[in-house]
């Protein structure tokens, strides 16, 4: 199966041990995810302004590379990405007149844009299309023993015309993490803001709420969080150093991009998990666990 | 050749200020066929009336146009007029010349030359208008009364109190409904079964009412004052002729499961009555978990069973009855916990919804009256009620008020801590709406005097924290988060209709509204009655109402069923379809758009064949006809075509 690629800003920089654990993952899944050429900004944060059509321009335009491509579907992996691009996109699906104005402004363009594409992420790809049970099928080395706290945060679920499951009790990531043989432990701070851009300003505000959401896993039982997004993963992984400093009971806890354990369980070398780029270094827990495939 | 008066109204100024009465009354009788037209102040008073009638006479007139305010006002009044001194009603046209005219113009030349368009295309419906006689149909007088909940039992009672026989119908073994498992009701506290179950067995013993429990209705046909239904009377695998409700079989049978009367909190055998009370008293065998019925052994209800009144045999059975009108009051039930995921989606044993908090406090129930909470069956020091869950919430559930839970949950409170004295009770309230006799002062003594303590704000989640619930609320009007570790928290779910109540509205043709509640005829002037002539509502199955509102709609519902059986025959009337056999093709289109199933194709001769008792003249039908057979009486097409062209 090929699907266009919306890699987004990140995923380039920060966080390219998310990029390449997924794009690894899903070619051995046979899911050819193939970037979008001229891609530019998703829009990072969509504008709630309604007479703000400007700052729409960067997603819809990025929907219109994937008319380029001859595709009608794209997939994404960021969750403010996907946010963005399908917000948009539900936005001037439903709304023609605001379509229109945009590909006025967009005259230059080869291709017009009339709401076809379809936006998606990659984990419901691989529940929808590949289909967790084949995925349990093509796991190699069973996350076994490995206790893993999902932790969604808000844009993959809110809001929820636009999540990609239920927005207060979700079960994508449980269930995926389940197909890959790891334990997942219930914790009632799955869905909580990370604290989202106040990691700029507002330090302290981040590490308590960071702080509170990792000491409910820890006490729950977890051993790894596993998430989908680069800016949670900066609160809840890069974060730490400060929260150690403020809470010095605080002993840390690995954090994981889903498509990193997918990799290690499909049985993907080091090239592919990049464990190394993580901030708070995983691989003496998958040692402890015998979980030495992509370490 | 045609005698036509008009008569032109005023209203006051409601109409001569924007229309010129007098200039329309000079065009108007100058009309063809207009023997005399006039105007005056106000035609709806007795002096215009009886203007109206004088000219009828004086003239000879044979037909009567009113230009004044829409027909859904005083269209009755003047057809009445006219038909007291001998003209048929049927003569007599409304030309709306206020709603549709001088309230909805400024300009008064304009207005003034619509209103005489609008007065002369009723003159042209008016010129081939029949003289129509109403229908008169036969009245059975019976009633079927739908849920045995205490609006049924009431509107049963009260209809076969006044000498009438009642078919009773109830889907469970036994009537009672929801009222038998509430814990005391608000504002007296009294004891809900001390004070329903005199009616009930009231209701057993009554001479006119012939009880189906156990039993739903099939299919409903026929028409005000003679509806044939047909009722399913659901195998219980206990011949109840033969059964004394000695109970010896649900002693013996080793079964046990979750009991829906005691909300899962207790559990019940697979042959069982609902509760001890219970009329009738007989049991039922619950197929699904009978040991006989999954695994083919046991059968000790049988062997126990001294007068051999066991039947695994026994088969579902139908029963016809004949019955003038219907009341249908179907109740309600609650919302499902598990709809809501901030609440853990009834994934935690000790966040339970207001009736199994009803059957916790019940002094018969399963904890005889004390709170034992269910995971652990400690008693909650901590308990916080959280109120309006899946109500008022139309982003996510229901928008409307489900009106009950502000009441029961001060009750629940207040009988809490009756039971746990040293206990703390919080309420999470958005408003608190206690509009009854007595309520507001009920409230007042659970925040004074049982020191319930109400917090006005949300709560956003709640989880499992060790032994205890945690809440996250907000208090808004301090305007801080809170955070309670509780013991027991209880959800006043959104009352919602009783599943299968749409199944149910379109076997009975009833019309529901977005969330499945029954339709009444007009929402303050008829709210006992159904569009649909001959169905009546009570109770919780129109709208949530608590126990005195549905008792007082039910004895409503009842007093029309009386004055519908006052009558020996029912008048039916006159404007509805009528088939020119001639021309009939017998295509069929009008039986299958009828609503009402009022039309059918003759057997015989292939045409259209329409009944006048159940015709409510809608003129779908005559739409739908591609040859003109299908005509409505004093609506033919030749009318409506003659009324378009004095428009053009």
């Amino acid at each position: 199966m090929k699907i266009s690629y919306f890699p987004g800003c990140t995923l380039k920089t920060m966080a390219k041990n998310f990029e390449d654990s997924a794009l690894a993952s899903a070619s051995s899944l046979g899911v050819e995810m193939v970037e979008l050429p001229r891609w530019n900004c998703c829009g990072t944060v969509y504008s709630l302004t309604s007479d703000d059509l400007i700052h729409q321009l960067a997603p819809i335009r990025n929907l219109i590379r994937v008319k380029e491509q001859k595709n009608t579907r794209v997939v994404t992996l960021c969750s403010m990405c996907y946010h963005t691009l399908k917000r948009a996109n539900k936005m001037v699906q439903e709304d023609s007149e605001k379509l229109d104005k945009l590909n006025n402004l967009m005259y230059k363009e080869d291709v017009k844009y009339d709401g076809e594409v379809e936006v998606l992420h990659l984990l419901e790809i691989l529940k929808n299309e590949v289909g967790f049970s084949q995925v349990a099928k093509k796991v190699k080395t069973p996350l076994k023993g490995l206790k893993v706290a999902p932790y969604y945060g808000c844009l993959l679920l809110r809001p929820p015309e636009v999540g990609l499951d239920d927005s207060e009790n979700p079960t994508i990531l449980k269930n995926f993490l389940e197909s890959l043989g790891a334990e997942v432990i219930d914790y009632p701070y799955e869905t909580e803001c990370c604290g989202s851009y106040h990691t700029v300003v507002n330090i302290d505000l981040v590490v308590e709420r960071v702080y509170d959401i990792l000491s409910s896993a820890i006490n729950q039982g977890a051993e790894a969080i596993v998430l989908s997004c680069p800016l949670c993963d900066f609160n809840l992984d890069n974060r730490q150093k400060e929260i150690k400093e403020k809470f010095s009971e605080f002993k840390g806890i690995p954090v994981f991009y889903f498509t990193q354990l997918l990799a290690l369980s499909l049985g993907l070398k080091e090239k592919a998990c990049r464990f190394d780029l993580n901030f708070v270094d995983p691989r003496p827990l998958l040692k402890s666990k015998h979980l030495t495939g992509g370490v | 050749m045609n005698r036509i008066g008009v008569f032109v109204c005023h209203c006051g100024l409601n109409i001569a200020r924007t229309v010129d009465v007098e200039r329309a009354t000079k065009i108007i009788s100058d009309y063809p066929g207009i023997v005399y037209a006039t105007n005056y102040v106000y035609m709806c008073s007795d002096p215009g009336q009886d203007m109206v009638k004088d000219m009828v006479k004086e003239k000879k007139l044979d037909g009567v146009v009113i230009a004044a305010c829409s027909p859904t006002m005083h269209e009755t009044t003047f057809r009445n007029t006219v038909a007291s001194i001998g003209l048929n009603p049927y003569r007599c046209e409304i030309a709306n010349i206020r709603e549709q005219c001088s309230w909805v113009h400024q300009d008064k030349e304009i207005a003034t030359e619509k209103a005489v368009e609008i007065i002369k295309a009723a003159i042209e419906k008016l010129k081939l208008d029949k003289s129509l006689i109403p229908l008169s149909v036969p009245v059975t007088k019976r009633a079927l009364v739908i849920g045995g909940g205490i609006a049924g039992i009431q509107a049963s009672l009260d209809i076969a109190d006044s000498g009438y026989e009642v078919v009773l119908v109830e889907k469970n073994q036994s009537i009672g409904g929801h009222m038998l498992q509430l814990s005391e009701t608000f504002p007296t506290l009294d004891c809900p079964q001390c004070i329903a179950t005199p009616k009930m067995v009231q209701v057993s013993q009554h001479p006119k009412i012939k009880l189906l429990a156990f039993s739903e209705v099939e299919d409903v046909a026929g028409y005000v004052g003679n509806f044939k239904v047909k009722i399913r009377k659901k195998a219980s695998f206990v011949d109840w002729d033969k059964c004394t409700g000695c109970g010896l079989c649900m002693e013996r049978c080793p079964v046990r499961v979750p009991s829906e009367f005691d909300e899962l909190l207790a559990k019940r055998k697979a042959i069982y009555t609902l509760f001890p009370q219970a009329v009738p008293n007989k049991p039922v065998i619950d197929t699904d978990n009978c040991l006989y019925f999954t695994k083919g052994k046991c059968r000790a209800c049988e062997k126990n069973c001294s007068v051999g009144a066991i039947d695994f045999q026994q088969k579902d059975s139908f029963v016809e009855e004949e019955v003038g009108a219907i009341v249908v009051a179907t109740g309600y039930e609650l919302m499902d916990k598990e709809e809501i995921g901030e609440y853990g989606c009834g994934k935690y044993e000790d966040v339970i919804d207001g009736m199994q908090m009803e059957r916790l406090l019940c002094p018969s129930g399963p904890t005889n009256g004390i709170p034992y909470r269910p995971s652990d069956g400690k008693i909650p020091k901590e308990v916080v009620f959280i109120q309006c869950v899946g109500s008022r919430d139309p982003e996510h559930y229901y928008p409307y008020c489900s009106k009950v839970c502000c009441m029961y949950t001060v009750k629940q409170a207040m009988l809490y801590k009756e039971a746990v004295p040293d206990g703390q009770a919080y309420v999470f309230y958005m408003d608190i709406r206690c509009n009854g006799k007595g309520y507001e002062e009920f409230l007042q003594r659970g925040i004074e005097e049982d020191g319930i303590l109400y917090l006005r704000g949300r709560v956003s989640k709640l989880f499992n924290d060790g032994d205890k619930i945690r809440v996250w609320g907000a208090d808004t009007l301090t305007g801080r988060k809170i955070e309670i570790s509780a013991d027991l928290v209880v959800l006043a779910m959104a009352m919602i209709p009783s599943k299968g109540i749409k199944k149910l509205a379109e076997k009975l043709r009833l019309a529901t509204d977005d969330y499945g509640f029954l339709t009444e005829a007009h929402p303050k002037l008829r709210p006992v009655e159904s569009l649909t002539a001959g169905y009546f509502l009570a109770g919780a199955a129109q709208a949530p109402k608590d126990i005195p509102e549905a008792v007082a709609q039910a004895s409503g519902a009842a007093s029309k069923v009386l004055s519908l059986f006052s009558k020996d025959e029912l008048s039916h009337e006159p404007i509805i379809a009528s088939v020119d056999e001639e021309v009939c093709v017998g295509c069929g289109n009008c039986v299958d758009i009828c609503a009402y199933d009022a039309v059918e194709l003759d057997v015989r001769t292939k045409k259209a064949r329409v009944n006048p008792a159940i015709c409510e003249g809608c003129g779908a039908c005559s739409a739908a006809c591609p040859s003109g057979a299908m005509q409505q009486n004093n609506f033919s097409k030749r009318q409506i075509f003659e009324m378009v062209d004095a428009f053009i």
